[in-house]
Protein backbone atom coordinates (compact mmCIF):
# COMPACT_ATOMS: atom_id res chain seq x y z
CA UNK A 1 0.00 0.00 0.00
CA UNK A 2 2.89 2.15 0.92
CA UNK A 3 4.49 1.69 -2.24
CA UNK A 4 1.93 2.68 -4.61
CA UNK A 5 3.18 6.39 -4.11
CA UNK A 6 6.20 5.73 -4.38
CA UNK A 7 5.96 4.28 -8.07
CA UNK A 8 3.60 7.20 -8.91
CA UNK A 9 6.28 9.59 -7.91
CA UNK A 10 9.24 8.27 -10.16
CA UNK A 11 7.68 8.70 -13.40
CA UNK A 12 7.27 12.35 -12.84
CA UNK A 13 10.44 12.77 -11.62
CA UNK A 14 12.20 11.13 -14.28
CA UNK A 15 9.73 13.62 -16.49
CA UNK A 16 10.78 16.83 -14.76
CA UNK A 17 14.43 15.52 -15.46
CA UNK A 18 13.78 14.99 -18.63
CA UNK A 19 11.72 18.17 -19.02
CA UNK A 20 15.04 19.92 -17.09
CA UNK A 21 17.99 19.24 -19.66
CA UNK A 22 18.36 22.22 -21.44
CA UNK A 23 18.99 20.58 -24.95
CA UNK A 24 15.65 18.24 -24.62
CA UNK A 25 13.29 21.37 -24.05
CA UNK A 26 14.95 23.56 -26.10
CA UNK A 27 13.71 20.85 -28.70
CA UNK A 28 10.99 20.39 -27.47
CA UNK A 29 10.03 23.98 -27.66
CA UNK A 30 11.46 25.13 -31.34
CA UNK A 31 9.65 21.76 -32.63
CA UNK A 32 6.20 23.12 -33.15
CA UNK A 33 7.68 26.00 -35.10
CA UNK A 34 9.84 24.25 -37.43
CA UNK A 35 6.90 21.31 -37.86
CA UNK A 36 4.50 24.24 -39.04
CA UNK A 37 7.64 25.37 -41.65
CA UNK A 38 8.48 22.18 -42.73
CA UNK A 39 4.70 20.70 -43.47
CA UNK A 40 3.22 24.49 -45.16
CA UNK A 41 6.12 25.89 -46.51
CA UNK A 42 8.51 22.75 -47.02
CA UNK A 43 6.73 20.15 -48.43
CA UNK A 44 4.37 22.81 -50.34
CA UNK A 45 7.61 23.73 -52.05
CA UNK A 46 9.04 20.43 -53.58
CA UNK A 47 5.17 20.11 -54.63
CA UNK A 48 5.86 22.64 -56.71
CA UNK A 49 8.99 21.56 -58.04
CA UNK A 50 7.07 18.07 -58.90
CA UNK A 51 3.97 20.07 -60.50
CA UNK A 52 6.87 21.95 -62.86
CA UNK A 53 7.77 18.81 -63.85
CA UNK A 54 3.93 17.04 -64.43
CA UNK A 55 1.66 16.77 -66.59
CA UNK A 56 -0.98 18.15 -63.40
CA UNK A 57 -3.89 20.46 -64.13
CA UNK A 58 -7.27 20.53 -62.49
CA UNK A 59 -9.00 18.73 -65.30
CA UNK A 60 -6.40 15.82 -65.21
CA UNK A 61 -5.00 15.70 -61.87
CA UNK A 62 -2.13 13.20 -63.04
CA UNK A 63 1.24 12.74 -61.97
CA UNK A 64 2.95 12.23 -65.25
CA UNK A 65 6.09 12.89 -64.93
CA UNK A 66 7.14 14.98 -68.53
CA UNK A 67 11.03 16.35 -67.55
CA UNK A 68 11.57 19.76 -68.54
CA UNK A 69 8.57 19.65 -71.30
CA UNK A 70 6.85 22.57 -69.32
CA UNK A 71 9.63 24.52 -69.12
CA UNK A 72 10.29 24.56 -72.97
CA UNK A 73 6.99 25.30 -73.97
CA UNK A 74 6.94 28.36 -71.72
CA UNK A 75 10.38 29.48 -73.03
CA UNK A 76 8.89 28.89 -76.96
CA UNK A 77 6.38 31.58 -76.15
CA UNK A 78 7.52 35.35 -76.82
CA UNK A 79 4.85 36.26 -74.21
CA UNK A 80 6.62 34.52 -71.67
CA UNK A 81 9.79 36.24 -72.73
CA UNK A 82 7.90 39.87 -72.45
CA UNK A 83 6.70 38.84 -68.98
CA UNK A 84 9.88 37.41 -67.98
CA UNK A 85 11.59 40.86 -69.44
CA UNK A 86 8.80 43.12 -67.53
CA UNK A 87 9.05 41.57 -63.97
CA UNK A 88 12.57 42.66 -64.20
CA UNK A 89 11.71 46.01 -65.32
CA UNK A 90 9.03 46.65 -62.64
CA UNK A 91 11.16 45.52 -60.06
CA UNK A 92 14.21 47.84 -61.54
CA UNK A 93 12.29 50.49 -61.91
CA UNK A 94 10.38 50.27 -58.35
CA UNK A 95 13.31 49.76 -56.02
CA UNK A 96 15.35 52.47 -57.66
CA UNK A 97 12.51 55.12 -57.49
CA UNK A 98 12.24 53.44 -53.73
CA UNK A 99 15.54 53.87 -53.15
CA UNK A 100 16.43 57.47 -53.89
CA UNK A 101 13.50 59.08 -52.45
CA UNK A 102 14.17 56.90 -49.65
CA UNK A 103 17.16 58.64 -49.40
CA UNK A 104 16.16 62.00 -49.61
CA UNK A 105 13.16 61.19 -47.63
CA UNK A 106 16.06 59.87 -45.09
CA UNK A 107 18.12 62.96 -45.19
CA UNK A 108 14.94 65.61 -44.63
CA UNK A 109 13.95 63.44 -41.63
CA UNK A 110 17.43 63.52 -40.26
CA UNK A 111 16.68 66.87 -39.16
CA UNK A 112 14.50 68.36 -36.22
CA UNK A 113 12.07 70.53 -37.60
CA UNK A 114 8.64 71.56 -35.99
CA UNK A 115 5.92 68.73 -36.77
CA UNK A 116 8.67 66.08 -37.55
CA UNK A 117 6.88 63.19 -35.92
CA UNK A 118 3.78 63.90 -37.92
CA UNK A 119 5.26 64.38 -41.12
CA UNK A 120 7.08 61.03 -40.21
CA UNK A 121 4.00 59.31 -39.23
CA UNK A 122 1.88 60.30 -42.37
CA UNK A 123 5.81 59.71 -44.93
CA UNK A 124 5.07 55.63 -43.30
CA UNK A 125 1.66 55.43 -44.30
CA UNK A 126 1.92 53.76 -47.94
CA UNK A 127 4.33 51.41 -46.44
CA UNK A 128 2.02 50.58 -43.70
CA UNK A 129 -1.79 50.57 -45.46
CA UNK A 130 -2.23 46.93 -46.37
CA UNK A 131 -1.16 46.85 -50.14
CA UNK A 132 -4.53 46.13 -51.79
CA UNK A 133 -6.68 49.20 -50.30
CA UNK A 134 -3.60 51.78 -51.35
CA UNK A 135 -3.26 50.23 -54.97
CA UNK A 136 -7.12 51.03 -55.33
CA UNK A 137 -6.69 54.27 -54.15
CA UNK A 138 -4.54 54.59 -57.26
CA UNK A 139 -6.05 52.73 -59.56
CA UNK A 140 -8.75 55.51 -58.98
CA UNK A 141 -6.43 58.29 -59.56
CA UNK A 142 -5.86 56.67 -62.76
CA UNK A 143 -9.07 56.23 -63.67
CA UNK A 144 -9.87 56.89 -67.46
CA UNK A 145 -12.39 59.79 -67.31
CA UNK A 146 -12.04 60.75 -63.37
CA UNK A 147 -8.09 60.97 -63.08
CA UNK A 148 -7.16 63.16 -60.58
CA UNK A 149 -3.97 63.49 -62.13
CA UNK A 150 -5.52 64.40 -65.33
CA UNK A 151 -7.77 67.09 -64.53
CA UNK A 152 -4.88 68.79 -62.72
CA UNK A 153 -2.78 69.11 -66.08
CA UNK A 154 -5.97 69.87 -68.03
CA UNK A 155 -6.45 72.82 -65.63
CA UNK A 156 -2.93 73.51 -64.86
CA UNK A 157 -2.90 73.96 -68.88
CA UNK A 158 -0.24 71.20 -69.89
CA UNK A 159 -2.77 69.32 -72.07
CA UNK A 160 -6.31 69.44 -73.37
CA UNK A 161 -8.99 66.88 -72.64
CA UNK A 162 -8.90 65.21 -75.89
CA UNK A 163 -5.41 64.09 -75.61
CA UNK A 164 -5.65 63.15 -71.94
CA UNK A 165 -3.21 60.29 -70.81
CA UNK A 166 -5.11 56.47 -70.46
CA UNK A 167 -2.48 56.06 -67.98
CA UNK A 168 -3.77 51.98 -67.62
CA UNK A 169 -4.91 51.83 -70.82
CA UNK A 170 -1.62 52.61 -72.87
CA UNK A 171 1.20 49.87 -72.82
CA UNK A 172 4.12 52.34 -71.56
CA UNK A 173 2.09 54.24 -69.50
CA UNK A 174 0.50 51.38 -67.61
CA UNK A 175 4.21 49.88 -66.95
CA UNK A 176 4.93 53.48 -65.33
CA UNK A 177 2.21 53.62 -62.85
CA UNK A 178 2.35 50.14 -61.74
CA UNK A 179 6.41 51.06 -61.29
CA UNK A 180 5.54 54.28 -59.62
CA UNK A 181 3.06 52.63 -56.93
CA UNK A 182 4.99 49.91 -56.26
CA UNK A 183 8.18 52.43 -55.84
CA UNK A 184 5.69 55.10 -53.61
CA UNK A 185 4.60 51.97 -51.39
CA UNK A 186 8.46 50.33 -50.94
CA UNK A 187 10.04 54.63 -50.08
CA UNK A 188 8.72 54.64 -46.87
CA UNK A 189 9.98 51.34 -45.93
CA UNK A 190 13.51 52.39 -47.41
CA UNK A 191 13.32 55.97 -45.69
CA UNK A 192 13.14 54.04 -42.08
CA UNK A 193 15.84 51.77 -43.08
CA UNK A 194 18.02 54.41 -44.11
CA UNK A 195 17.22 56.20 -40.79
CA UNK A 196 18.08 53.24 -38.69
CA UNK A 197 21.41 53.03 -40.86
CA UNK A 198 22.47 56.32 -39.93
CA UNK A 199 21.28 56.66 -37.00
CA UNK A 200 23.20 53.86 -35.89
CA UNK A 201 26.46 55.77 -36.84
CA UNK A 202 28.57 56.83 -34.02
CA UNK A 203 28.67 60.42 -34.15
CA UNK A 204 32.11 60.78 -33.11
CA UNK A 205 33.01 59.55 -36.54
CA UNK A 206 31.32 61.31 -38.38
CA UNK A 207 32.68 64.60 -35.78
CA UNK A 208 36.07 63.28 -36.67
CA UNK A 209 36.07 63.49 -40.68
CA UNK A 210 34.22 67.26 -40.20
CA UNK A 211 37.30 68.33 -38.18
CA UNK A 212 39.69 66.50 -41.01
CA UNK A 213 37.88 69.19 -43.20
CA UNK A 214 35.10 66.08 -45.06
CA UNK A 215 32.87 68.38 -46.23
CA UNK A 216 28.62 67.27 -46.75
CA UNK A 217 29.52 64.59 -50.02
CA UNK A 218 32.20 63.42 -48.72
CA UNK A 219 30.50 62.49 -44.90
CA UNK A 220 27.48 61.26 -46.78
CA UNK A 221 29.21 58.80 -49.49
CA UNK A 222 32.45 58.11 -48.02
CA UNK A 223 31.62 57.71 -44.48
CA UNK A 224 28.12 56.89 -43.75
CA UNK A 225 27.29 55.50 -47.07
CA UNK A 226 29.70 52.46 -46.16
CA UNK A 227 28.87 52.25 -42.40
CA UNK A 228 24.97 51.40 -43.65
CA UNK A 229 25.79 49.16 -46.77
CA UNK A 230 24.82 46.22 -44.61
CA UNK A 231 21.30 47.40 -43.62
CA UNK A 232 20.84 48.70 -46.68
CA UNK A 233 21.43 45.63 -48.56
CA UNK A 234 19.13 44.04 -45.83
CA UNK A 235 16.26 46.70 -46.88
CA UNK A 236 17.03 45.68 -50.56
CA UNK A 237 16.83 42.08 -50.45
CA UNK A 238 13.35 42.80 -48.77
CA UNK A 239 12.23 45.11 -51.67
CA UNK A 240 13.72 42.85 -54.47
CA UNK A 241 12.20 40.20 -53.08
CA UNK A 242 8.64 41.29 -52.26
CA UNK A 243 8.48 43.35 -55.80
CA UNK A 244 9.78 40.63 -58.16
CA UNK A 245 7.62 37.67 -57.22
CA UNK A 246 4.20 40.48 -56.56
CA UNK A 247 0.94 39.85 -57.70
CA UNK A 248 -1.71 42.44 -55.94
CA UNK A 249 -0.66 45.39 -57.40
CA UNK A 250 -0.69 44.31 -60.97
CA UNK A 251 -3.59 42.03 -60.40
CA UNK A 252 -5.96 44.88 -59.09
CA UNK A 253 -4.89 47.79 -61.65
CA UNK A 254 -4.15 46.39 -64.81
CA UNK A 255 -4.83 42.70 -64.81
CA UNK A 256 -1.19 42.15 -66.58
CA UNK A 257 -2.54 44.44 -69.29
CA UNK A 258 -3.10 46.52 -72.06
CA UNK A 259 -2.47 43.00 -73.98
CA UNK A 260 0.75 41.61 -71.94
CA UNK A 261 1.96 44.94 -71.30
CA UNK A 262 2.01 44.67 -67.41
CA UNK A 263 2.26 40.89 -66.63
CA UNK A 264 5.37 40.18 -64.84
CA UNK A 265 6.04 36.54 -63.45
CA UNK A 266 3.22 36.41 -60.11
CA UNK A 267 0.90 37.18 -62.01
CA UNK A 268 1.28 35.20 -64.87
CA UNK A 269 1.60 32.46 -62.91
CA UNK A 270 -1.58 32.89 -61.17
CA UNK A 271 -3.45 33.44 -64.43
CA UNK A 272 -2.06 30.26 -65.61
CA UNK A 273 -1.66 28.27 -62.63
CA UNK A 274 -5.19 29.27 -60.56
CA UNK A 275 -7.49 30.88 -63.08
CA UNK A 276 -6.76 28.93 -66.01
CA UNK A 277 -6.06 25.35 -63.94
CA UNK A 278 -3.09 24.44 -65.61
CA UNK A 279 -1.20 24.00 -62.68
CA UNK A 280 1.83 22.16 -64.45
CA UNK A 281 2.52 25.47 -66.68
CA UNK A 282 1.66 27.87 -63.98
CA UNK A 283 4.07 26.04 -61.09
CA UNK A 284 6.96 25.90 -63.93
CA UNK A 285 6.35 29.55 -64.73
CA UNK A 286 6.28 30.90 -60.90
CA UNK A 287 9.73 28.80 -60.54
CA UNK A 288 11.35 30.87 -62.83
CA UNK A 289 11.44 33.10 -59.54
CA UNK A 290 14.37 31.14 -58.04
CA UNK A 291 17.13 31.75 -59.57
CA UNK A 292 16.58 35.55 -58.47
CA UNK A 293 15.09 34.63 -55.13
CA UNK A 294 18.15 32.28 -54.45
CA UNK A 295 21.10 34.79 -55.18
CA UNK A 296 18.98 37.26 -52.94
CA UNK A 297 18.98 34.90 -50.38
CA UNK A 298 23.08 33.39 -50.28
CA UNK A 299 23.79 37.75 -50.92
CA UNK A 300 21.78 38.13 -47.77
CA UNK A 301 23.65 35.23 -45.80
CA UNK A 302 26.93 36.66 -46.67
CA UNK A 303 26.22 40.04 -45.47
CA UNK A 304 24.51 38.60 -41.84
CA UNK A 305 27.64 36.63 -41.79
CA UNK A 306 29.93 39.44 -42.63
CA UNK A 307 28.48 41.22 -39.85
CA UNK A 308 28.80 38.74 -37.29
CA UNK A 309 32.50 38.16 -37.65
CA UNK B 1 30.41 93.53 -43.58
CA UNK B 2 27.05 93.90 -43.32
CA UNK B 3 26.50 93.01 -47.51
CA UNK B 4 28.15 89.69 -46.78
CA UNK B 5 25.70 89.23 -43.69
CA UNK B 6 22.62 90.03 -45.53
CA UNK B 7 23.48 87.54 -48.10
CA UNK B 8 23.76 85.04 -45.79
CA UNK B 9 20.67 85.42 -44.37
CA UNK B 10 19.60 85.21 -48.06
CA UNK B 11 21.38 81.89 -48.69
CA UNK B 12 19.86 80.99 -45.25
CA UNK B 13 16.37 81.46 -46.18
CA UNK B 14 16.70 80.02 -49.14
CA UNK B 15 18.04 76.92 -48.02
CA UNK B 16 15.44 77.17 -45.33
CA UNK B 17 12.51 77.09 -48.12
CA UNK B 18 14.06 74.40 -50.02
CA UNK B 19 13.96 72.22 -47.15
CA UNK B 20 10.35 72.67 -46.17
CA UNK B 21 9.71 72.72 -49.69
CA UNK B 22 11.28 69.19 -50.00
CA UNK B 23 9.70 67.97 -47.10
CA UNK B 24 6.10 68.95 -48.05
CA UNK B 25 6.83 67.48 -51.80
CA UNK B 26 7.19 63.73 -49.15
CA UNK B 27 4.56 64.75 -47.14
CA UNK B 28 2.01 65.25 -50.49
CA UNK B 29 3.24 62.55 -52.16
CA UNK B 30 3.27 60.17 -49.16
CA UNK B 31 -0.57 61.30 -48.29
CA UNK B 32 -2.39 62.14 -51.36
CA UNK B 33 -3.53 59.19 -51.77
CA UNK B 34 -4.96 58.64 -48.25
CA UNK B 35 -6.75 62.21 -48.86
CA UNK B 36 -7.88 60.98 -52.08
CA UNK B 37 -9.60 57.84 -50.24
CA UNK B 38 -11.35 60.79 -47.32
CA UNK B 39 -12.49 63.06 -50.07
CA UNK B 40 -14.15 60.52 -52.07
CA UNK B 41 -15.66 58.42 -49.66
CA UNK B 42 -17.34 61.50 -47.94
CA UNK B 43 -18.54 62.98 -51.11
CA UNK B 44 -21.85 62.27 -53.00
CA UNK B 45 -21.88 60.90 -56.51
CA UNK B 46 -23.10 63.95 -57.96
CA UNK B 47 -20.20 65.38 -56.91
CA UNK B 48 -17.96 62.81 -57.85
CA UNK B 49 -18.60 62.21 -61.23
CA UNK B 50 -18.93 65.99 -62.53
CA UNK B 51 -15.47 66.54 -64.35
CA UNK B 52 -16.63 70.53 -64.15
CA UNK B 53 -15.76 70.27 -60.55
CA UNK B 54 -12.90 70.82 -58.94
CA UNK B 55 -12.30 67.17 -57.62
CA UNK B 56 -10.00 68.57 -54.64
CA UNK B 57 -12.58 69.66 -51.93
CA UNK B 58 -16.44 69.51 -51.34
CA UNK B 59 -18.81 71.05 -53.83
CA UNK B 60 -21.42 70.06 -52.67
CA UNK B 61 -22.01 69.18 -48.72
CA UNK B 62 -19.85 65.87 -47.47
CA UNK B 63 -22.44 62.89 -47.42
CA UNK B 64 -22.07 59.70 -45.04
CA UNK B 65 -24.61 57.88 -47.93
CA UNK B 66 -21.58 55.96 -49.24
CA UNK B 67 -21.00 54.66 -45.53
CA UNK B 68 -24.63 53.89 -45.23
CA UNK B 69 -24.70 52.22 -48.43
CA UNK B 70 -21.22 50.17 -47.41
CA UNK B 71 -22.37 48.97 -43.86
CA UNK B 72 -26.62 48.51 -45.07
CA UNK B 73 -26.20 47.07 -48.72
CA UNK B 74 -22.96 45.44 -48.84
CA UNK B 75 -20.77 42.46 -46.64
CA UNK B 76 -18.68 44.64 -45.26
CA UNK B 77 -19.56 44.03 -41.37
CA UNK B 78 -18.76 40.32 -42.50
CA UNK B 79 -15.56 41.01 -44.04
CA UNK B 80 -15.02 43.16 -41.24
CA UNK B 81 -15.56 40.17 -38.62
CA UNK B 82 -13.68 37.45 -40.87
CA UNK B 83 -10.78 39.25 -40.66
CA UNK B 84 -11.15 39.87 -36.81
CA UNK B 85 -11.54 36.00 -36.33
CA UNK B 86 -8.88 35.53 -38.86
CA UNK B 87 -6.50 37.57 -37.01
CA UNK B 88 -7.59 36.18 -33.82
CA UNK B 89 -6.66 32.37 -34.91
CA UNK B 90 -3.65 33.48 -36.42
CA UNK B 91 -2.38 35.27 -33.31
CA UNK B 92 -3.26 32.60 -31.50
CA UNK B 93 -1.06 29.82 -33.31
CA UNK B 94 1.45 32.08 -33.68
CA UNK B 95 2.38 32.84 -30.15
CA UNK B 96 1.57 29.19 -29.29
CA UNK B 97 4.59 28.41 -32.17
CA UNK B 98 6.72 31.12 -31.72
CA UNK B 99 7.16 32.01 -28.02
CA UNK B 100 8.77 28.99 -27.16
CA UNK B 101 10.92 28.58 -30.51
CA UNK B 102 11.75 32.55 -30.28
CA UNK B 103 13.14 31.45 -26.22
CA UNK B 104 14.54 28.02 -27.49
CA UNK B 105 16.73 29.01 -30.48
CA UNK B 106 17.77 32.47 -28.00
CA UNK B 107 18.45 30.80 -24.69
CA UNK B 108 18.73 26.57 -25.35
CA UNK B 109 20.39 25.89 -28.67
CA UNK B 110 23.80 27.60 -28.59
CA UNK B 111 25.24 27.77 -32.05
CA UNK B 112 22.91 25.34 -33.61
CA UNK B 113 19.95 28.05 -32.46
CA UNK B 114 21.73 30.17 -34.63
CA UNK B 115 21.71 28.80 -37.75
CA UNK B 116 18.14 27.35 -37.40
CA UNK B 117 17.26 30.83 -36.44
CA UNK B 118 18.41 32.00 -39.87
CA UNK B 119 16.64 29.28 -41.54
CA UNK B 120 13.32 29.53 -40.36
CA UNK B 121 13.54 33.08 -41.03
CA UNK B 122 14.56 32.61 -44.85
CA UNK B 123 11.02 30.67 -44.94
CA UNK B 124 9.51 33.90 -44.75
CA UNK B 125 11.07 35.20 -47.74
CA UNK B 126 9.43 32.63 -49.93
CA UNK B 127 6.79 33.86 -51.56
CA UNK B 128 3.20 33.18 -51.88
CA UNK B 129 3.34 33.18 -55.71
CA UNK B 130 5.70 30.39 -55.43
CA UNK B 131 3.59 28.87 -52.78
CA UNK B 132 0.10 29.33 -53.86
CA UNK B 133 -0.45 26.75 -56.07
CA UNK B 134 0.42 23.40 -53.64
CA UNK B 135 -0.94 25.14 -51.05
CA UNK B 136 -4.24 25.32 -52.07
CA UNK B 137 -4.48 21.58 -53.17
CA UNK B 138 -3.44 21.29 -49.13
CA UNK B 139 -6.67 23.27 -48.57
CA UNK B 140 -8.75 21.29 -50.94
CA UNK B 141 -7.37 17.92 -49.04
CA UNK B 142 -8.11 19.82 -45.65
CA UNK B 143 -11.39 20.81 -46.94
CA UNK B 144 -11.06 24.01 -46.84
CA UNK B 145 -11.46 25.58 -50.03
CA UNK B 146 -13.46 28.74 -50.36
CA UNK B 147 -13.59 28.93 -46.78
CA UNK B 148 -11.59 31.57 -44.49
CA UNK B 149 -10.77 28.81 -42.31
CA UNK B 150 -7.99 27.81 -45.41
CA UNK B 151 -6.16 31.19 -44.18
CA UNK B 152 -6.44 30.62 -40.21
CA UNK B 153 -3.71 27.28 -41.24
CA UNK B 154 -1.79 29.17 -44.08
CA UNK B 155 -1.45 32.55 -42.49
CA UNK B 156 1.00 31.69 -39.67
CA UNK B 157 3.50 29.94 -42.69
CA UNK B 158 5.18 33.65 -43.02
CA UNK B 159 4.24 34.62 -39.19
CA UNK B 160 5.68 32.18 -37.66
CA UNK B 161 9.08 32.97 -39.05
CA UNK B 162 8.30 36.19 -38.29
CA UNK B 163 7.72 36.54 -34.97
CA UNK B 164 9.83 33.43 -33.87
CA UNK B 165 12.88 36.22 -35.12
CA UNK B 166 11.04 39.19 -33.08
CA UNK B 167 11.05 36.96 -29.82
CA UNK B 168 14.60 35.55 -30.86
CA UNK B 169 16.22 38.86 -30.63
CA UNK B 170 13.61 40.14 -27.98
CA UNK B 171 14.82 36.95 -25.52
CA UNK B 172 18.43 37.83 -26.57
CA UNK B 173 18.40 41.29 -25.36
CA UNK B 174 17.15 39.80 -21.86
CA UNK B 175 19.82 39.24 -19.09
CA UNK B 176 19.35 35.11 -18.58
CA UNK B 177 20.13 35.84 -14.83
CA UNK B 178 16.59 36.37 -13.49
CA UNK B 179 15.92 32.73 -15.07
CA UNK B 180 18.74 31.49 -13.97
CA UNK B 181 17.98 32.48 -10.31
CA UNK B 182 14.80 30.86 -10.77
CA UNK B 183 16.20 27.83 -11.60
CA UNK B 184 18.85 28.14 -8.48
CA UNK B 185 15.67 28.25 -6.81
CA UNK B 186 14.26 25.09 -7.18
CA UNK B 187 12.11 26.10 -10.67
CA UNK B 188 12.24 23.77 -13.65
CA UNK B 189 13.27 25.05 -16.43
CA UNK B 190 9.83 24.95 -18.08
CA UNK B 191 8.81 27.15 -14.80
CA UNK B 192 10.76 29.73 -15.51
CA UNK B 193 10.32 30.16 -18.93
CA UNK B 194 6.23 30.42 -17.83
CA UNK B 195 7.10 32.23 -14.62
CA UNK B 196 9.66 34.44 -15.43
CA UNK B 197 10.64 35.02 -19.20
CA UNK B 198 6.95 35.22 -20.73
CA UNK B 199 6.01 37.74 -18.30
CA UNK B 200 9.11 39.90 -18.90
CA UNK B 201 8.78 39.77 -22.14
CA UNK B 202 5.24 40.97 -22.61
CA UNK B 203 6.42 44.08 -24.89
CA UNK B 204 7.96 42.13 -27.11
CA UNK B 205 4.63 39.70 -27.07
CA UNK B 206 2.60 42.68 -27.36
CA UNK B 207 4.59 43.62 -31.01
CA UNK B 208 4.23 40.07 -31.99
CA UNK B 209 0.38 40.41 -31.65
CA UNK B 210 -0.15 43.56 -33.40
CA UNK B 211 2.32 42.31 -35.99
CA UNK B 212 0.81 39.28 -36.70
CA UNK B 213 -2.67 40.84 -36.68
CA UNK B 214 -1.04 43.57 -39.22
CA UNK B 215 0.39 40.95 -41.27
CA UNK B 216 -2.92 39.14 -41.82
CA UNK B 217 -4.72 42.19 -42.21
CA UNK B 218 -2.32 43.37 -45.14
CA UNK B 219 -1.66 39.99 -46.71
CA UNK B 220 -3.68 39.40 -49.98
CA UNK B 221 -2.36 36.87 -52.79
CA UNK B 222 -3.86 33.90 -50.97
CA UNK B 223 -7.19 35.36 -49.30
CA UNK B 224 -7.28 36.08 -53.57
CA UNK B 225 -6.38 32.91 -54.65
CA UNK B 226 -8.43 30.43 -51.85
CA UNK B 227 -11.60 32.23 -51.45
CA UNK B 228 -14.35 33.55 -54.34
CA UNK B 229 -17.44 33.67 -52.16
CA UNK B 230 -17.88 36.72 -50.90
CA UNK B 231 -19.15 36.15 -47.73
CA UNK B 232 -15.68 34.66 -46.61
CA UNK B 233 -13.76 37.34 -48.11
CA UNK B 234 -11.43 39.25 -45.49
CA UNK B 235 -12.08 43.24 -45.60
CA UNK B 236 -9.10 43.66 -47.73
CA UNK B 237 -10.31 41.17 -50.55
CA UNK B 238 -13.55 42.15 -50.15
CA UNK B 239 -12.82 45.72 -50.55
CA UNK B 240 -10.57 45.32 -53.15
CA UNK B 241 -12.62 42.81 -55.56
CA UNK B 242 -15.94 42.88 -54.27
CA UNK B 243 -17.50 46.20 -54.49
CA UNK B 244 -17.55 46.05 -58.60
CA UNK B 245 -20.70 44.88 -60.16
CA UNK B 246 -19.32 44.25 -63.96
CA UNK B 247 -17.70 47.10 -65.27
CA UNK B 248 -18.89 49.42 -62.95
CA UNK B 249 -16.53 50.34 -60.13
CA UNK B 250 -18.42 51.95 -56.47
CA UNK B 251 -16.20 54.19 -55.28
CA UNK B 252 -17.16 55.86 -53.09
CA UNK B 253 -18.04 52.62 -51.60
CA UNK B 254 -14.70 51.15 -52.18
CA UNK B 255 -12.62 54.31 -50.44
CA UNK B 256 -15.04 54.04 -47.90
CA UNK B 257 -14.07 50.78 -46.90
CA UNK B 258 -10.48 51.02 -47.59
CA UNK B 259 -10.27 54.01 -45.55
CA UNK B 260 -11.90 52.05 -42.34
CA UNK B 261 -9.35 49.38 -42.77
CA UNK B 262 -6.62 51.63 -43.52
CA UNK B 263 -6.62 53.42 -39.83
CA UNK B 264 -6.20 50.64 -37.27
CA UNK B 265 -3.35 49.28 -39.40
CA UNK B 266 -1.60 53.19 -39.96
CA UNK B 267 -2.10 53.75 -36.51
CA UNK B 268 -0.23 50.32 -35.16
CA UNK B 269 2.49 50.48 -37.25
CA UNK B 270 3.19 53.57 -36.13
CA UNK B 271 3.44 53.01 -32.43
CA UNK B 272 5.37 49.78 -33.20
CA UNK B 273 7.19 50.90 -36.14
CA UNK B 274 10.71 51.15 -34.19
CA UNK B 275 10.34 47.50 -32.93
CA UNK B 276 9.32 46.44 -36.10
CA UNK B 277 12.55 47.91 -38.12
CA UNK B 278 14.84 46.07 -35.06
CA UNK B 279 13.19 43.02 -35.98
CA UNK B 280 13.84 43.38 -38.97
CA UNK B 281 17.19 44.11 -38.96
CA UNK B 282 18.15 43.81 -35.40
CA UNK B 283 18.48 39.81 -35.01
CA UNK B 284 20.93 40.19 -38.42
CA UNK B 285 22.91 43.73 -37.20
CA UNK B 286 23.48 44.13 -33.81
Amino acid sequence: MIAIPNTVAKPVSRFRYILDRRDVLGSLFVAPAILYVLLLVGIPFLLAVYYAVSAYSIYDPSWDFVGLDNFQDILEDPVFLETLTNTFIFTFGSQTLGLVLGKFGALLLLRPFPGRKFVRAMIILPWAVPVALATVAWQWMFDSLYSVINWTLIAAGFIDRSDAPNWLGDPHLAMLSVIVVNGWRFFPFAIVIFLAGITAVPQDVVDAATVDGAGFWRRNYQIILPMILPIMAIGLIFGIVFTFTDLSIVFLMTMGGPIGATSVLGYKGFQVGIVSGDVAHGAAISLFMLPVLLVVVVAMLRFIRRREI
Amino acid sequence: MPPTAARSTVAKAAREVSFYGAVTFFFVLAAFPFYWMVITSFKNNSDLYDLANIPFWFNDPPTLEHFHYLFEQTLFVTWLLNSLIIGLCVVAITLVAALPAGYSLARMTGRNGEALGIGIFLTYLVPPTLLFLPLSRVVAELGLQNSMWSLVVVYPTFTIPFCTWLMMGFFKSMPPEIEEAAVVDGCSLFGAFIKMAIPLSLPGILTVVIFTFTLTLQEFVYALTFISSSDQKPITLGVATDLIRGDIYYWGEIMAGALLASIPVAIAYNIFLDRFIAGITGGAVK
